[in-house]
């Protein structure tokens, strides 16, 4: 199975701190990985240099199925090849309204020209209605996006991935500040969406994990401890030494 | 499209409609065309207030909507008033050339009429050669094409240099000031090719139109400053009504998640800084035919500023208050500093306006953005009843969605 993503002995130090050492990492094209790991293990830097925000001193990060390289690339150029990025706290647009927002998102030409010209047309407003629905936020099209509680934001963070339509979706902390029954609903969505797509879920709750049933891969001190089914790593002496055990 | 756009905005409806009774009711009580009530001086001040309302538009769309405090557009408009000064200098002085050659018994060669231009205009800096800038200077069409694209090809530069470093915040307002300075700086001096400190003067006279007065020239350049003023505010309201008004405002709020939603946001802002130089230059251009008047000291880095001021006593992020505050502020300073206002007398202290005029603006300033950050704009927000919901609690950032403290708790 040819991989989507390869990441390969990446390193990346601030200030002499190496906060990523030698990874390696690789997902297909439709498969779904929970990464874990304490604090300070990588998680967040791992998907900075994916995204493009960090460069990294060493290593290769290779996408798609003619092995691109990633590093050479902005963080723009890299969203619209296809990796798709959702924050731990909700980040949309909160002086504009929902509807606002899912157009910006929706997979279109990103040039200044293209855009100066772009009015929606029936088929986008329907897309736009589409992913409300899907998200739970029909009724709210028409409302400011900093007007929806702390959930529904995160709801529509989400909605704006669906719409970019990646290819790679990188989710941080999906779970946090939701209530049990959007939990179950972000499980399944996520179940859903790795169908189709390589979805990696950064996670601290290890219930969450376990709902979502996928490989995981565990990081630590900025390289990869483990990496099997939820029971293979959890049994492993070493992950239970550096983060288990801890819990 | 079209219609649709104007049926979804009303307001560029009412503000075309307003503009253009007052261009009626200023053509009715003027000198040339009516009844004489209002003098040729003060339509000349009228028909550059449009201009300057104009620049405040550019200023609006790239600090208000994209969020850039740029504080070098009137360096633009500046530019934009001499590359068509030149134009109007050059013409006019060679009409007198021509005149007082033909009653030479010889018919004057086209070198002693250059010679002649040369040596009228750059007399004054001691020089008799044309500098190599005023090669275009015989044509008006080369002249008003450089109007847009000298300051275009300057803004793009400079733009591209400043968002490729990804440079923003105060730090991209030191920048521009910075480029301000040193523009105004070279202009002062005499070997720049522009008259250094003298400027370029006599812009008021069109070549070619001797015999029309000034009360209908006047009244000329106001139709025309209100026409672009006009075609200005659709053009930008077109802009921020779609989806790159959508952009922009969102790069202004979190750039770094448009990035990541995989716009160039470096793209877009050198795409808004360009288009708003060049209408501060078109602003520019149509301002100082009727100033009459153009040196470096209009390039000073304070003329900026008072554009940034404008736009925010009138209301940022909404197009009607930063002509409202152009308008208004440009207005009233004229007033005050033309020493209009009746000085007031407290006994041990006389209250000079001419002097006091800017202390006033600043407390103003301080004032509207502490009290009021809509600025006048927001008092149509008031009429409309359009009161923000009570939200309870502090907002925790900058913006009119920020999420509010008690709102983060839940």
């Amino acid at each position: 199975m040819s991989a989507l993503l390869e990441v390969s002995g990446v390193s990346v130090s601030f200030d002499g701190f190496r906060a990523i050492n030698n990874l390696s990492f690789s997902i297909g094209p439709a498969e779904l990985r929970a990464i874990i790991g304490p604090n300070g293990a990588g998680k967040t830097t791992f998907m900075d240099i994916v995204t493009g925000k960090t460069k990294p001193d060493a290593g290769k990060v290779l996408w798609g199925e003619t092995s691109v390289s990633l590093l050479s690339m902005s963080e723009a150029q890299i969203a619209r090849t296809g990796v798709g990025r959702k924050f731990q706290r909700p980040t949309v647009f909160e002086d504009q309204s929902v509807t606002e927002n899912l157009i910006m998102a929706l997979k279109a030409n990103r040039s200044p020209w293209a855009v100066l010209g772009w009015r929606a047309k029936a088929a986008d407003l329907d897309r736009v209605r589409a992913l409300a629905e899907e998200v739970g936020l029909a009724d709210a099209l028409p409302r400011k996006a900093g007007e929806l509680s702390h959930g529904q934001k995160q709801w529509l963070e989400i909605g704006m991935l669906l719409a970019q339509e990646p290819r790679l979706l990188l989710v941080d902390e999906p779970a946090a500040g939701m209530t049990l029954a959007e939990r179950e609903h972000t499980t399944r969505l996520l179940v859903d969406l790795a169908k189709t797509r390589a979805v990696v879920v950064v996670e601290h709750d290890m219930e969450f994990v376990r709902r979502l049933n996928c490989r995981v891969t565990v990081l630590h001190e900025g390289s990869v401890l483990a990496e099997g089914s939820l029971d293979h790593v959890t049994a492993n002496p070493e992950v239970i030494d550096v983060y288990l055990g801890r819990g | 499209m079209t219609r649709t756009f104007l049926a979804k905005s009303p307001s560029v409806l009412i503000f075309l409609l307003i503009l253009a009774l007052f261009t009626l009711g200023v053509t009715l009580l003027s000198e040339a065309y009516g009844v004489a009530f209002l003098s040729t001086s003060f339509i000349k001040t009228l028909g550059k207030t449009l201009c300057l309302c104009l620049a405040a538009l550019a200023m609006d769309l790239i600090w208000g909507y994209a969020g850039i405090l740029s504080l070098g557009h009137m360096a633009f408009f500046a530019i934009g008033g001499y590359m068509v000064g030149m134009w109007l200098m050059y013409a006019r002085t060679e009409e007198i050339v021509v005149a007082a050659l033909s009653n030479e018994t010889l018919p004057a060669t086209a070198e002693e009429i250059r010679n002649g231009i040369a040596g009228q205009i750059f007399g004054v800096v001691g020089a008799s050669e044309l500098p190599p800038i005023w090669i275009f200077a015989h044509s008006l069409p080369l002249q008003l094409m450089l109007v847009v694209v000298l300051p275009g090809l300057i803004a793009l530069v400079f733009g591209w240099l400043a968002f490729r470093s990804r440079v923003t915040g105060v730090y991209l307002s030191i920048l521009t000031q910075a480029m301000t300075l040193a523009l105004a700086l070279y202009l002062f001096q005499n070997d720049s090719g522009l008259r250094g400190n003298n400027g370029l003067s006599g812009l008021q006279n069109l070549p070619g139109l001797a015999d029309v007065s000034q009360d209908n020239l006047s009244v000329w350049f106001f139709w025309a400053s209100a026409l672009a003023l006009g075609l200005g505010y659709l053009l930008v309201a077109w802009i921020v009504s779609g989806k790159f008004g959508s952009v922009i405002r969102a790069i202004r709020d979190d750039e770094a998640r448009v990035r990541f939603l995989g716009y160039s946001v470096e793209g877009y802002k050198l795409f808004v800084f360009t288009l708003t130089v060049i209408i501060a230059a078109i602003a520019g251009a149509l301002y100082y035919p009727q100033a009459g008047i153009i040196n470096p000291a209009e390039l000073a880095p304070i003329a900026s500023i008072y554009l940034a001021v404008w736009v925010a006593i009138g209301g940022r992020g909404r197009l009607y208050g930063a002509v409202i505050g152009a308008a208004l502020v440009s207005l009233l300073s004229s007033w005050f500093t033309g020493g209009r206002a009746p000085s007031i007398n407290l006994g041990i202290y006389t209250i000079n306006w001419v002097d006091w005029w800017l202390v006033l603006l600043g407390i103003s300033f301080v004032l509207v953005t502490l009290f009021a950050p809509k600025g006048i704009g927001g008092l149509f927000d008031l009429a409309q009843g359009l009161r923000r919901p009570d939200r309870k609690g502090a907002p925790l950032g900058p913006d009119d969605g920020a999420l509010m403290e008690k709102e983060a708790r839940e």
